[in-house]
């Protein structure tokens, strides 16, 4: 049934989320600290359990699937209420350091990608 | 009466009226894509601009803080595209994603989600100095804004900061995030964003959930969890290391 898929993807967001609260409670820091991270692995995990007996229906993975395909969408209505105005009249100091910190991350990739290999060939 | 009653309607059914609204967005920018680009430039990105298009509209119309969703007619969009159902997409997508390509980024990306915050902080910090401040305070929450939006306020109502810093740290990790959004599928190619792999440091190194989720989904889908996976773990990893470490490096060097 699809609401077995939805219900199961909810359950993994409270999951997620609720544990990253408690871990931000617990390290000191006002933030949810990565629980929608959490909730992805938890449902990475419930899925890759076939093997000991927990089958997804198809209509069950239906009900995950369609919400994985909203994806996009969501995140354009997303872009649609950001606050591209704030952004845009608070001086340049504010675009300045925002443009500066992406600039050095996205150069910042390759080499990371590069060193991580290196390292993950080390040790094997 | 008749155009009355049409945005009454709309409004009282507000967020189906945005789920209408966007799949005419995203036809348009299929057919804009496919016309005008020859596919050159991805759907989802010219989407996501018109997007933001609008959201600038919407604030310059209103003065709100919301883009078009402060439009009543277009509320919806708040719901639609607010954290709740953009984490609940995002964790979905994590349906199918492979276990092994997780392990085998997974040092590597919790590494890149530490220097990813450390090399925000410090570019924002240096901005701030280059700009005439001088204050650990002030240095500090805007370093921190750099990082994203959510780690800028949060580190300068710990440390003090005055209001105006304040907001002026939320622009920057708002800059950061729509520059993000619109710059990821440019550069993708150049920085070798093409594989899992890849993804998993992208999310660490930028962080902003937002920018991450619709760069990715500008430039390949599929890599979505792969980034979204470290990007979700920026902020909580941010507010703790900002207000702390990143703060006494900041107040020992001035």
């Amino acid at each position: 049934m699809v609401i077995y898929g939805v219900a199961l993807l909810s359950f993994c967001m409270l999951a997620g989320v609720f544990a990253g609260e408690l871990l931000g409670q617990l390290i000191g820091v006002e933030a949810n600290v990565g629980g929608v991270g959490i909730a992805m692995l938890l449902l990475i995990l419930l899925s890759n359990l076939h093997d000991h007996g927990l089958k997804l229906s198809p209509p069950t993975e239906g009900g995950i699937n369609f919400w994985s395909a909203m994806y996009i969408p969501i995140v354009v209505a997303m872009a649609a209420k950001q606050n591209v105005v704030a952004a845009l009249s608070s001086g340049w100091l504010a675009i300045a350091a925002g443009t500066a910190a992406v600039i050095a991350s996205f150069m910042l990739i390759p080499v990371m990608a590069r060193l991580g290999r290196r390292g993950g060939a080390d040790d094997r | 009466m008749i155009a009355d009653t049409l945005s009454e309607v709309m409004t009282r059914y507000a967020l189906i009226t945005a789920f209408l609204c966007v799949g005419l967005l995203s036809w348009a920018s299929w057919f804009l894509s496919e016309r005008l680009t020859r596919g050159q430039l991805h759907a989802s990105a010219i989407a996501i601009s018109i997007g933001l298009v609008l959201a600038y509209a919407g604030g310059r119309a209103t003065g709100g803080t919301r883009g078009i969703a402060d439009i009543p007619l277009f509320a919806g969009f708040a719901v639609m595209g607010g954290a709740m159902f953009r984490d609940y997409a995002i964790i979905a997508t994590a349906f199918g994603a492979h276990l092994d390509e997780l392990k085998k980024a997974g040092l590597i990306g919790a590494l890149s989600v530490v220097i990813g915050v450390v090399l925000s902080f410090t570019v924002g910090a240096a901005m701030a100095v280059a700009f005439g401040y001088s204050d650990a305070v002030s240095i500090s929450t805007i370093g921190a804004g750099a990082a994203t939006y959510i780690v800028g306020p949060v580190t300068g109502t710990a440390l003090g900061a005055e209001s105006d810093v304040i907001a002026l740290s939320v622009a920057a990790g708002l800059t950061k995030s729509i520059l993000v959004m619109v710059g990821t599928p440019f550069v993708a190619s150049r920085i070798g964003l093409d594989n899992p792999y890849s993804a998993m440091i992208y999310g660490g190194l930028m962080g902003t959930t937002s920018g991450v989720a619709a760069g990715l989904a500008a430039t390949d889908a599929k890599l979505v969890p792969y980034g979204a996976m470290t990007a979700t773990f920026y902020t909580g990893v941010g507010c703790l290391l900002a207000p702390s470490v990143l703060f006494l490096g900041v107040r020992a060097i001035i």
